[in-house]
């Protein structure tokens, strides 16, 4: 008896999920939701719900449904889920990946299923060369380094010694400043990397002490930047004279507030900062910290936000087709406003093309934020570009 | 050069007063606590819930920072651990492997995942220059505290009626039952004083290493190669070995590239249990 119910129970879930099955398209988004980077995952995650909040869960006569994944960011993991979702769940998009890494072990995955994968955190230059069917909305370092190491050039800094993590980002990080840097004349003392997981600051940061340059310019992924800035303090580099120069990843609005005033004046360059003046930002960052118990959002958060921006974009041009060669066609040049100011998806590499903001550490209202003084307006990823 | 010395040095103090409950327990309880780096997390924890959310003073955590977790351990050990004693050595690694994931995961689950970081009250930031080297505060803190902690446990081991016990305890505990020695009572208080000391590294070491939800999975390595190579007859072995792989990881990364620097420990494990596999200090048998 009751196993006819449960018969009966499965066969009527199969026949609805199906029924269903061509109305919805799914988003598999796997995220770094625990770890060193749950930061990330979790500023990424928030930044979706409040896009469908905002913009209902329909596009295109189809509903729209999120799987959020846990990869920990570890790839082999992230590559797992992938897969899982592609052949168990038929997800339409792929999307999240919180690492470089992560998102290169899903590029096969992509390119073998056809389906478009978002990248909305990752950084390194060549994950969008990895598969045709990678799209990114969140930035490449060196679209952050090269305009930072022009502004460090003209503003008087010489020589430099570069810090940064061990890992596609970081290297990305240190090629571009390096080569921006030596060319417009100025001299690279030394270039420093340090392991990406549990970096040991202190005997790394003696170093620069001793070979005092000018600035010290630093990569660090999100998550990791009150760590580091905290040793930098504690050797008494700040009182020494070096100046302390970086991508956006150390001063992350995530981490801001916490870092304490050591950190003010901190010049950096980016391409979001939740003190960015304009209307859209300031509702976005109303809504973000309305529905997040406070939290400021961060720049990974409108990665996640503009990801699901050019789904929903995507999903409106093919009529709701999930037809990954025409979704990736749909997607390429598309442009719009974005909390972070004006973005597009070049047509060439598929990477995102967005303004970066040279922006100083400042107290605004009593917090701290990175208050924007100098746009480089639409910079296209420099190491893509230099490859022309 | 003296700096990366010193910075060397205060590692390693706060690796041994990490490490030295761990080496106790097994010299003594001849038992593979791989769970001992929870205690320190838990530590860790503490002195970070206490000093966000009651804003309790630095210098006043560190006492609950050691009882906390002394009193976590009284409790397993009486409870959990000591079924486990007259198991093999490979139950007592499953079994203590198990007990660090489900502290892992529980703290993930209420905690969250992300790294804490405390605020040290002013009086210990900053840096001096002492005889032309210039130490940080904090850092000559560990090394005051840590090596006052190293001293005490040593007068305590030595001198003490309960020191005199723990040794025989350790030599022989079946003797040591009969001549009416409460060798389970040691035992107890032992494991307790470990964690709880372990408790107080990780609070001390929050300001330089982080305290996230992986913490004891991160140092065990750490805290099984002090063991290894300072012996567990002890607590001058563990404090001499800690002290060298302080200085040795701290310098490696100094002079070689931080991912070969890193290495330099394991290097000199490798050394050491080459030329003497019980341990720098072993205990004649």
């Amino acid at each position: 008896m009751l196993r006819r119910q449960l018969a009966a129970i499965a066969v009527l879930a199969l026949v609805s999920s199906a029924a269903t099955a061509q109305d919805t398209v799914k988003i598999g988004l796997i995220l770094p939701m625990t770890g060193q980077q749950a930061s990330t995952g979790k500023q990424i995650d928030a930044a979706v719900k409040l896009y469908m909040a905002q913009n209902g869960n329909t596009v295109a006569g189809k509903k729209i449904e999120v799987i959020l994944k846990d990869d920990t960011s570890v790839p082999d993991v992230t590559k797992r889920l992938a897969q899982e979702l592609v052949v168990n769940d038929k997800v339409a998009f792929l999307a999240g990946f919180g690492l470089t890494p992560s998102a290169m072990a899903t590029a096969p995955i992509a390119t073998q299923a056809k389906v478009p994968e978002i990248v909305m955190a990752a950084g390194t230059s060549s994950i969008t060369e990895a598969s045709p069917y990678v799209a990114r909305t969140s930035f490449t370092l060196a679209q952050s380094a090269v305009p930072m190491a022009e502004w460090a050039y003209k503003n008087g800094i010489k020589k430099v010694v570069t810090l940064v993590s061990d890992y596609g980002p970081g290297i990305d990080a240190e090629k571009s400043f390096s080569e921006k840097f030596k060319a417009d004349g100025g001299t690279i003392v030394e270039n420093l990397r340090i392991p990406l997981r549990s970096p040991d600051f202190a005997p790394v940061l003696q170093k620069v002490a001793d070979a005092k340059p000018d600035a010290l310019f630093v990569f660090v992924p999100s998550g990791t930047g009150a760590q580091f800035v905290k040793q930098f303090v504690e050797r008494g580099l700040d009182k020494s004279g070096v100046k302390l120069i970086a991508t956006g990843d150390v001063t992350d609005d995530d981490q801001l507030n916490g870092m304490g005033d050591v950190v003010m004046g901190v010049i950096n360059a980016h391409n979001y900062s939740a003190n960015h003046n304009s209307a859209l930002n300031k509702t976005y960052v109303e809504a973000f910290k309305k529905a997040n118990g406070g939290l400021r959002p961060n720049f990974m958060s409108v990665g996640g936000y503009d990801g699901m921006a050019l789904i929903y974009g995507a999903l409106k041009k093919t009529n709701g087709s999930t037809d990954g060669d025409k979704l990736i066609a749909a997607m390429k040049g598309m442009a719009w406003e974005s909390p972070r100011g004006p973005i597009s998806i070049d047509a060439d590499t598929r990477d995102i093309i967005q303004n970066i903001y040279i922006r100083k550490v400042d107290k605004v209202g009593g917090e701290l934020y990175n208050v924007e003084f100098a746009t480089i307006p639409n910079v296209k990823d420099p190491v893509k570009a230099a490859k022309k | 050069m003296a700096t990366i010395l010193f910075d060397g040095v205060a590692y390693g103090m706060l690796l041994f007063v990490l490490a030295c409950g761990l080496a106790v327990t097994l010299g003594l309880m001849n038992f593979v606590n791989l769970a001992h780096g929870a205690f320190a997390m838990a530590g860790g924890y503490v002195t970070v819930i206490l000093m966000d959310r009651w804003g309790v003073p630095f210098l006043a955590c560190l006492p609950l920072a050691f009882l906390v977790p002394a009193a976590i351990g009284l409790v397993l050990e009486r409870t959990l651990y000591r079924h486990m004693y007259g198991r093999s050595h490979l139950d007592q690694v499953l079994f203590s492997i198990g007990l660090v994931f489900v502290a892992v995961a529980l703290t993930d689950y209420f905690l969250g995942s992300s790294q804490r970081n405390i605020k040290l009250p002013a009086w210990l930031q900053g840096r001096e220059e002492i005889f032309g080297v210039s130490v940080g505060i904090y850092r000559s803190f560990i090394i005051i505290v840590c090596g006052a902690l190293a001293l005490g446990l040593q007068a305590g081991l030595m001198n003490t009626r309960f020191g005199s016990r723990l040794r025989a305890a350790v030599d022989d505990a079946r003797v040591a039952r009969g001549l009416g020695i409460p060798v389970g009572t040691i035992f107890a208080v032992t494991f307790a004083v470990g964690s709880g000391l372990a408790g107080l590294g990780g609070a001390l070491g929050t300001e330089l290493l982080g305290i996230d939800p992986y913490f004891p999975l991160r140092f065990m390595i750490y805290f099984l190669i002090v063991v290894t190579v300072g012996g567990t007859s002890g607590i001058v072995g563990p404090f001499v070995a800690s002290l060298l792989l302080g200085v040795a990881d701290v310098a490696g990364k100094y002079y070689l590239s931080s991912a070969l620097g890193g290495f330099v420990i394991y290097v000199v494990l490798i050394v050491v249990l080459v030329v003497r596999p019980n341990g720098l200090f072993a205990r004649a048998r």
